[in-house]
């Protein structure tokens, strides 16, 4: 019954969808307003899909087996919240909410831009409803999550549990707001070049939309990285995992997208770039989704591959590249910038280089071995030591940048009072020594990071007290452009003291390092609803402080599938993380423990979410401006 | 000149689709049954410290050769490194550590914190002797006989029953 409801559901959008781009192109050659019924059919679009979800959620929550993607990926004794998780947990699932995203931003962007000339509007929605049907046919055609399976299986055959987490329940909605968010300004952008539509007023139709998906992309890029650190029992949180960086390679073009949208605004410049951008960021994503769900490229991230699917988004994704720069080749017009070196506006197109850049280098590392596997049948590797050579040096320069860049004047520059950078670089050298002097030293490179965050950090603070007394702040860019500095620095930070240590251990063994003891107390077996853990109980005591810590690391063994998972225990405070993982060795009384002092932690997961309230500010001022 | 670089932006985009599509027909899966009962490879290896080389001689010597690509930022290397130390103390195995794209102090100190389970140790820091042995990720290992064959390749860490895997082949001897 659900299977027969949602595959009408899926019709009825694919009709919907076509009777938008029916009228739409019908209204187009109307003098007046854009036609009521294309509102409604909007509105109904997203309404329908919406109840298509849900459909979808109810197979998992009722166990209907019947349906091979609640057969695959669920299980009756699974707890409720997973069940429910799991309907975007897997490929069919995620795609509907692709679809969703698709039509709500679809519908949105009509409602909320009323002020833009009609045949515009239009072309987005045609546009935006020619994404949609290619995504249904892609769902109705090849990933259908309401096929059916015959006999019925009993039983389902469960969920990856290390995707049984809260942090991975909302990682993927979030994310897809971001990406398939993107795919907005992506159709605003042809339309805008088939309508000429090059004003300044273009950059406000789409601005919050970008910073929308960018609020979104880093919260789930976030969210992602928080989950890989406390499950994958590995102690860090970002891997430049194939699938880690298709994610990252839209938000870079994302970030350069809504500074260069801050300079068409203001001074109707870079319209070109702006519209390559719109298109980079959702071909981007859309790359990203192929490289992912074809199975092309390996990764931790475990979709299950099947080549029909690469070919179809293969086929879409080529469809849209090649459909963009044909368009774009056919409009573009040569723009002379005159700009000033010393220029906001040089300044926020350098921004855009370092964004380009990181963008290329993640990129070729992402992709570089799916070349040389097919030009030379060599399967090669390009592990962190690539990304961390060629990233962080450049993020010094970077950071500078970002420091000088907002306090330049638009058109013409001159920078008064070049002793006060003197004397914050002075100041920031200083706090550099002062850490060596105190802690311990560390490498030049780690010098030079931390310099310059701190060099950024404490300019952005002293234009905040600058603008504050002016009555001038900007809270957002204040807060985004501080809350990166600290990033960086946290990160530097962490990475210089952290502590690792790993020891074979068995009941009642004390182990000594540092000011430390570890003694593994004993050991404890519970029997869960979904699976058995063996837990730990390990006493970390700082002999200094005398302070005394428990931590309790799990091995957990999950019935359906059968696995074997290591569950880290994590004392967080926020001067530092303990981090504990435990795993047994076989055949032996020994328990293999590795155990981390990773420092400021949770300031790293804190100063990723200023940036995004920096990002929320803007979004929230520019609604109430508009 | 605006025309070049439109058709280049458009040979280069068409070159990316098309090697996406050849991917798309490989056998996507890393196989390396292909691999195994086939001979080693030529190889010279530089050692760790920089002394001497290794070559497939190093090899014939010994009744049985595990061959373990690792590196120190490598996490999964850390997962799999007890079952090596066990391994270490078995008879008819020796142990080729070929240290991979790394750097010699961090992996000095993988080693000094670990243990070393390594009999023998060399290093490829650009990775490009690894290549000849089908290594696209680390941890991997292979092991080899006395006639030189690849008798098994293990892809990911080594587990338990890859540890028990290989002492049952060792002791058929």
């Amino acid at each position: 019954m659900l299977s027969n409801l949602g595959n009408i559901l899926l019709f009825l959008n694919v009709i919907l969808s076509l009777s938008i781009i029916y009228t739409a192109n019908r209204n187009l050659r109307i003098s007046g307003e854009v036609d009521k019924n294309i509102f409604q059919l909007s509105l109904i679009q997203s309404t329908s899909i919406i109840i298509c979800f849900f459909v979808l959620i109810a197979a998992f929550v009722v166990s209907d087996f019947s349906l091979i993607t609640v057969y695959q990926n669920s299980h009756s004794l699974k707890p409720l919240f997973y069940k429910i998780a799991g309907t975007w947990g897997n490929h069919e699932g995620s795609l509907l909410l692709w679809a969703i995203i698709l039509s709500i931003f679809s519908f949105l962007f009509l409602v909320y831009n009323k002020n833009h000339p009609k045949k515009f509007r239009l072309l987005t929605l045609i546009i935006q409803n020619i994404l949609i049907l290619g995504f249904l046919f892609f769902i109705l055609f090849n990933s259908n999550p309401f096929s059916r399976i015959s006999p019925v299986p009993s039983e389902g055959l469960g969920l990856n549990p290390i995707l049984q987490d809260p942090a991975l329940a909302i990682h993927p909605p979030l994310l897809y707001v971001g990406f398939v968010g993107a795919s907005i300004y992506f159709s605003a952008a042809i339309a805008s070049l088939i309508t000429n539509y090059s004003e300044r007023s273009f950059s406000l139709s789409i601005k919050n939309w970008v910073l929308i998906s960018w609020c979104f992309q880093t919260l789930g890029i976030l969210v992602g990285s928080i989950w890989a650190y406390y499950e994958l029992g590995w102690g860090g949180f970002w891997f430049w995992d194939p699938v880690e960086n298709a994610s990252l390679l839209p938000w870079f073009a994302m970030t350069a997208l809504f500074h260069s949208l801050i300079v068409f605004e203001r001074r109707n410049l870079f319209y070109f770039w702006v519209i390559i951008l719109c298109l980079i960021t959702f071909t981007l994503s859309v790359t990203g989704t192929f490289l992912v769900r074809s199975g092309i490229l390996n990764s931790v991230h475990t979709f299950a591959s099947d080549p029909t699917r690469g070919v179809y988004i293969l086929l879409f994704l080529s469809l849209m590249i090649f459909s963009s720069i044909f368009l774009l080749f056919t409009k573009y017009k040569k723009e002379n910038y005159d700009l000033n070196q010393n220029s906001k506006e040089t300044f926020i197109l350098v921004n855009n280089w370092f964004m380009m850049f990181y963008l290329i280098t993640v990129l070729l590392g992402t992709i570089y071995p799916i070349f040389t596997d097919a030009l030379t049948g060599n399967k090669i590797s390009v592990g962190p030591p690539f990304y961390n050579a060629i990233i962080f040096p450049v993020v010094v320069v970077f950071l500078v940048f970002m420091a000088l860049g907002p306090k330049a004047k638009w058109i013409k520059n001159k920078f008064e009072n070049i002793r006060i950078y003197l004397l914050i670089l002075t100041g920031a050298i200083g706090l550099n020594l002062a850490i060596i002097f105190f802690f311990k030293s560390y490498s030049l490179l780690s010098n030079f990071i931390i310099i310059s965050a701190t060099f950024l950090i404490i300019s952005s603070l002293m234009d905040a007290a600058k603008a504050f007394k002016k009555n001038k702040l900007d809270f957002a860019r204040i807060i985004s452009h501080t809350s990166f500095g600290f990033l960086v620095l946290f990160i530097g930070l962490n990475d210089i003291f952290s502590v690792e240590k790993d020891y074979n251990i068995k009941i009642g063994e004390t182990k000594r390092f540092e000011n430390y003891s570890i003694q593994l107390q004993n050991l404890d077996l519970k029997n869960y609803k979904n699976y058995q853990a063996v837990i730990g109980k390990l006493e970390i005591k700082n002999i200094n402080s005398n302070q005394t810590n428990i931590l309790n690391p799990e091995i957990r063994i999950y019935d359906k599938p059968k696995t074997l998972t290591y569950e880290a225990a994590i004392k967080t405070s926020l001067i530092k993380d303990y981090y504990l993982t435990m795993s047994n060795i076989d055949r032996s009384d020994y328990y293999n423990i590795k155990f981390q002092k990773k420092p400021l932690m949770a300031w790293i997961w804190i100063s990723v979410i200023m940036i995004v309230v920096g990002g929320s500010i803007r979004l929230f001022s520019n609604a109430k401006n508009n | 000149m605006q025309k070049i670089i439109k058709i280049i932006i458009s040979i280069v985009f068409l070159f990316v689709i098309g090697i996406f599509y050849i991917s798309l027909t490989r056998d996507t899966n890393y196989n390396t049954s292909s691999l195994i009962n086939k001979e080693t490879p030529e190889f010279k290896i530089i050692s760790f410290d920089n002394t001497n080389f290794y070559t497939k001689d190093d090899i014939k010597k010994n009744n049985y050769t595990l061959i373990n690509f690792w590196a120190s930022w490598c996490a999964p290397c850390k997962i799999e490194h007890p079952i090596l130390m066990k391994l270490s103390q078995t008879k008819n195995l020796v142990i080729l550590g070929i240290n991979f794209k790394d750097k010699e102090t961090q992996a000095k100190t993988f080693l000094s914190e670990l243990g070393n389970p390594y009999d023998l140790l060399a290093k490829d820091k650009n990775g490009k002797h690894s290549v000849k042995f089908g290594i696209y990720g680390i941890p991997e290992s292979i092991l080899i006989n006395k006639e030189l064959m690849i008798i098994k390749k293990f892809v990911g860490p080594l587990s338990v029953d890859d540890y028990n895997n290989i002492i049952e082949i060792i002791e058929q001897l």
